[in-house]
């Protein structure tokens, strides 16, 4: 929110503060100043200039002139500005001077530059005469302001004066952030309060006063048929109106914060809600119909059109403000073309409501129209400032003597007060909060300053909170008070004196996800963490049918964008692009995993949690890889799990059909591993071969496998090597779980050669494999390995068809 | 000295002088002499019966003095040959140690991971255990437990990505605050660490990311012992030398609220482009759990009170190891990703 110090100053006189210090308190008492934008920052030497003589330049547009700028001597300046005249006053740029330099329009500000002295077409000219565009005067802060051409300035203004406080920018703005607890600061007064109270100043109020005639609108009625949604409603009639300009004080206000000042009764809407952050509207009478406002849901499909011109069709979720035919504004979000206030109006209605902050917000959203109003309705009015901006309004009326105050005023409401509410709480519970003894002076002081009007009796402590502070409930909102104001510098560090000793640390899931990771580290592969979501075009990359479990994924109802649209229900698509952009970037060759949740759902849509499934994914990618090197990562989780996986072969839509497995533990199917598919590869671009795995980390974690010791043998290992031949579709892992299963003493079964060709028949393979037999509790006799070995080639053979290779 | 062995001890020096040139010809020369069978020494002993009788005690001990002094020429000379052979050996083995070596290479935990961690190790050593909760939430756990009813304007702080009516990608992390005060009698200390979704999406913000929720839950629970604890764990993750600040904020489960801001590491306090010439950092926000918030969980805020915080571990990360950008967490460019090694 923007507040000119020269404006908060009128209600808590912060003259000798400098803008550095005052944004240092409200820094200190929770109020951030974003930005501190020093108005007329760009410009120096400008002063007040009389023009004595004028005379133009032959040929040229051109003038020249002799200018007083109350030194000793006239000064002598080419100008080309057709309002150029003897006798008036301009803003003179001096040599040395820092203006705005302008486009060819004379309009659009390009930037800043200095002012030299020269000459023009062979005539001296010592300075520059300046329109408001180029010392940066915004339409409002001076009359003629945007007038393409000199700024003509007042006949009283001093020679030889610094232009600055004359055309009003020698100003500082304060970019405040409002935190959402405080709507009560959404206005100028808001702030002032805080400032005062934090600089323990006199808070000076806005005048509410005015005389209202004896005047009435006959039979006019309000009538709120939404009061859970507009609990107070407050219009009042105003006659005689004269529609003309703002005074300049009001207009360089709402200038200085961007508000363009259009007339009198519009800018006492705009001001008043700026400076009591409550919003107003303003609606000429002749265009209510059946003298009566009626506050009410919009009917569906019904259509307004608003100030700026734009029709919108409502449901009934928005909230109208009607008379007694037509909608007459968008409750809270802007008023409608038919009754705005024209240079014609005689007689005016104007409005103070408080509207539900929620409807105005969906409205608002739903509408995608944000206004100040809006804006400030969404934070939150508070009645106390419905009930007094309207005060405010009228005693501007008189003020401005634009209009006649009359004495129909009807206020709808639902009964809330106005009034401060009493409090009662601990000092010593404030204390407690805070860690460290405030002084009760200190507190009293501070809980005055805030307007609660403290009372103190031993440890109680009664407040009246006034009602724009809603959001003061219990002792814990006046601990933050007083600290914010105390100083939260005075808060010393204490480490649990009192609290009780816990046990901190990993649980036994955490470790295993932990050790999981450090493992895959060690294997040469980096973690990535990637988005929840994808896009569902991911689907469609990997080949998935129609009706695969993958597709049935959770959406977002109001993603970013389609790519980031729907939950993951693998990981996969992922990880193949993170593959592909390393490859984009040169990166063919590399390790990469992934610890993640998939999100599988019990309904779509949603009625209950949905299952978030751990689940590791691993991509391998570079041609010095094959199936194989993924096959030992995956062996490595077995490992890292205590456990040991089998592979059986298997399909996936976007692997290779002949280099893809089922990782199984037991009896369950926990993950898949294989070679990206070909198209799949070329879809991502990819320029070496990529091979990834999913495994449901859940499953494991809940195994209770863990390190054990097994005593070493007493006795020698006896290793003997078979070569086998077999028929080509015989799996390895069928050959080497036929051994294992042959025989306990075998405890390491291992390929080291495969070989098809001459000397075996085309239709066989042969496997040979080292086996370790160790001995158990006593040692082998002297023919027991030759013994298990036939008892391994007579299973071979039997469920296998598998022979020894002679 | 009888003849023979004046000349076999010459054609020994000679051999040695002319023929061994390495271990193994040493070794052959020595065989010549001293081997038990053929050797030309112990062939002497041989002639022994062709000595006269009384010259046979001189000659033998003649033979054996010169068995000895073979015995240790060969020694000698095994033991030269050796270190030569040593020698050459070595020198044939010099390599340009300047060449470059191929590092086998290890991966590295993601850098929100290592920071996870790092931060996990400060607050576990402080009686602190981990809650995980889900990422999907439904709207009563995310908003109107943490006292954010559906009209206030604080949902508007966060922007939600909705997945029906009832349920959402948890917009913070305070969600697991919830969960574990339902189910747990204080003392409570638990971090909650894990991703968060907000609908934003530019150079700074990127719709997922990650938090840390830490939460205190006991008797006696000052905003002291809030910036006590920070206070260390700042000091920890960013030098002891770093220091603390608190200033008034607003979140709707804490009351009072804050930022914290810790002293420029940086600049230590001077003021630098980092800190954008405040000499503080704001790396979290924190507060004492809302009274409300308790009593929705069934604590009896009269007798316990709690302290919460919650961590940016992006921010966290990207400031300690000055990574610039927070999309390049989630791109997986191994030529990040191999760069932050600070398990």
């Amino acid at each position: 929110m923007l507040v000119p110090l020269s404006w908060l100053n009128e209600y808590v006189d912060i003259k000798d503060i400098t803008p550095a210090e005052l944004e240092e308190k409200l820094f200190s008492c929770g109020f951030e100043v974003e930005e501190v934008i020093e108005v007329g920052k760009d410009v120096s030497g400008v002063v007040v200039g009389l023009v004595k003589e004028c005379e133009p330049i032959p040929d040229t547009h051109l003038h020249v002139c002799k200018v007083d700028v109350g030194g000793p001597e006239l000064l002598q300046i080419c100008c080309g500005a057709d309002n150029v005249e003897a006798g008036k006053k301009f803003p003179v740029a001096l040599d040395g001077a820092s203006v705005y330099a302008t486009a060819k329009d004379h309009k659009t500000v390009e930037g800043v530059m200095k002012i030299k002295a020269g000459k023009l077409r062979g005539y001296d000219s010592q300075g520059m005469l300046c329109s408001g565009i180029e010392i940066g005067v915004a339409d409002g802060m001076y009359p003629g302001a945007s007038y393409n051409g000199l700024l003509l300035l007042a006949d009283d203004a001093e020679v030889g004066a610094d232009i600055k406080p004359i055309v009003g920018i020698d100003d500082y703005l304060f970019d405040v952030s409002i935190t959402a607890n405080r709507p009560d600061c959404q206005c100028i007064t808001g702030i002032a309060r805080e400032v005062a109270a934090v600089l323990n100043r006199e808070y000076k109020a806005p005048a509410l006063d005015f005389t209202p005639d004896a005047s009435v609108k006959e039979g006019f009625t309000v009538e709120v048929k939404a009061p859970d949604i507009c609990p107070r409603y407050i219009g009042h009639y105003v006659h005689d109106v004269v529609i003309k300009e703002s005074p300049l004080w009001m207009q360089r206000r709402l200038a200085l914060v961007g508000q363009m000042p259009i007339s009198n009764m519009v800018d006492i809407t705009n001001y008043v809600s700026l400076e009591m952050g409550q919003p107003m509207h303003a609606f000429d009478c002749d265009y209510i119909e059946g003298n009566k406002i009626v506050v009410r849901r919009a009917e569906d499909k019904e259509k307004i059109v608003t100030l700026d011109e734009q029709e919108y069709e409502l449901t009934t979720n928005n909230l109208v403000i009607c008379d007694g035919v037509k909608p007459v504004a968008i409750a809270g979000v802007m008023g409608g073309l038919n009754s705005e206030i024209r240079d014609t109006t005689k007689e005016v209605l104007f409005e103070s409501a408080k509207f539900a902050r929620d409807n105005i917000r969906k409205t608002s959203r739903a509408l995608g129209k944000r206004t100040d109003a809006s804006a400030k309705y969404e934070k939150g009015v508070d009645e106390y400032s419905t009930f007094n901006a309207m005060k405010r309004a009228l005693h501007l009326v008189e003020e401005l003597e634009c209009g006649k105050v009359s004495s129909t005023h009807v206020d709808v409401n639902t009964g809330n007060s106005i009034e401060p509410k009493e409090m009662k709480v601990s000092i010593a519970k404030v204390n407690r909060v805070l860690g460290i003894e405030v002084p009760t002076d200190d507190i009293i002081r501070i809980l005055k300053n805030l307007s609660f009007d403290p009372k103190v009796n031993g440890d109680e402590l009664t407040l009246m909170i006034p009602a724009y502070r809603e959001d003061m409930e219990s002792y814990p909102d006046v601990a933050e008070e007083v600290i914010r104001m105390y100083g939260y510098d005075h808060i010393v560090d204490t480490f649990l004196p009192d609290a009780q000793v816990t046990m901190g640390g990993l649980n036994a899931k955490q470790k295993k996800e932990l050790k999981l990771k450090k493992d895959l580290c060690a294997k040469g592969a980096y973690e990535c963490i990637h988005y929840s979501f994808i896009s569902p075009s991911d689907f469609n990359l990997l080949n998935f049918a129609e009706d695969a479990e993958e597709r049935k994924a959770i959406k977002i109802l109001n993603p970013i964008n389609e790519d980031l649209s729907v939950m993951r229900t693998t990981l996969a698509p992922s990880m193949l692009h993170a593959v592909s952009r390393n490859q984009k970037k040169g990166n063919l060759e590399g390790k990469l995993y992934e610890v993640a949740s998939r999100f599988i759902p019990k309904s779509l849509p949603l009625t209950e949690y949905p299952e978030e499934k751990q689940t590791l994914c691993v991509a391998i990618f570079g041609d010095k890889y094959d199936f194989y090197s993924l096959k030992g990562i995956a062996n490595a989780v077995a490992d890292s799990f205590f456990t040991e996986f089998k592979y059986e072969p298997a399909e996936k839509t976007f692997l290779h059909p002949y280099q893809t497995a089922a990782i199984k533990e037991g009896d369950n199917v926990i993950g898949y591993l294989g070679k990206v598919a070909y198209e799949v590869a070329e879809k991502l671009d990819l320029r070496t071969a990529a091979y990834i795995l999913e495994i449901d980390l859940d499953y494991l974690y809940a195994l209770d496998t863990k390190a054990s010791f097994k005593p070493l043998s007493k006795f020698a290992s006896v290793n003997r090597d078979l070569a086998l031949l077999m028929n080509k579709d015989v799996s390895c892992g069928s050959v080497e779980d036929t051994i294992k299963g042959a025989c306990k003493y075998v405890t390491n079964v291992k390929l080291f050669d495969i070989y098809e060709g001459e000397n075996i028949p085309s239709d066989k393979k042969s496997l040979a494999f080292s086996i370790t037999f160790t001995p158990g509790e006593e040692d082998f006799e002297a023919d027991s390995v030759d013994k298990y070995v036939k008892k391994i080639l007579g299973n071979l053979k039997y469920k296998l068809d598998v022979d020894i290779r002679s | 000295m009888n003849e023979k062995l004046t000349s076999i001890k010459q054609e020994i020096l000679d051999g040695i002088e002319n023929q061994a040139t390495s271990r193994a010809t040493a070794f052959e020369l020595r065989k010549q002499f001293l081997d038990s069978k053929t050797g030309k020494i112990g062939q002497l002993m041989k002639e022994m019966k062709n000595i006269p009788n009384e010259e046979k005690a001189e000659f033998g001990k003649q033979v054996n003095e010169l068995k000895n002094w073979a015995t240790e020429v060969f020694e000698d000379l095994d033991a030269k040959m050796k270190a030569k052979e040593l020698k050459e050996r070595y020198e044939k083995e010099k390599i340009d140690v300047t060449i470059d070596a191929e590092c086998e290479p290890k991966g590295n935990l993601h850098p929100i991971t290592q920071m996870r961690n790092q931060l996990i190790d400060v607050f576990a050593g402080m009686g602190f255990t981990i809650y995980e909760g889900t990422e999907i939430e439904n709207d009563y756990y995310n908003f109107t437990a943490l006292n954010t009813p559906q009209d206030h304007p604080a949902r508007d702080m966060q922007d939600t990505f909705y997945l029906s009516p009832e349920f959402l990608l948890r917009t913070q992390t305070s969600s697991g605050q919830i969960h574990v005060m339902e189910n747990t009698k204080p003392p409570i200390k638990i971090l909650s660490p894990g991703k968060v979704f907000r609908s934003d999406d530019d150079a700074t913000h990127s719709p997922m990311f990650t938090q840390m929720e830490g939460l205190v839950v006991d008797k006696k629970i000052t905003l002291c012992d809030l910036k006590g604890m920070l206070d260390v764990f700042v000091k920890k993750i960013y030098g002891e030398e770093t220091t603390t600040r608190l200033r008034p904020s607003y979140f709707p489960f804490t009351e009072p609220s804050v930022e914290v801001d810790v002293s420029c590491f940086e600049c230590g306090g001077k003021g630098c482009k980092l800190c954008k010439g405040t000499g503080w950092i704001e790396i979290l926000g924190a507060g004492i759990v809302n009274k409300k918030v308790l009593e929705n969980c069934g604590i009896d805020s009269d007798e316990y009170s709690g302290l919460a915080f919650g961590i940016g571990i992006e921010r966290t990360a990207m400031l300690k190891y000055g990574i610039n950008n927070i999309k390049l967490l989630f791109e997986s460019d191994l030529n990040v990703l191999k760069q932050i090694d600070d398990n």
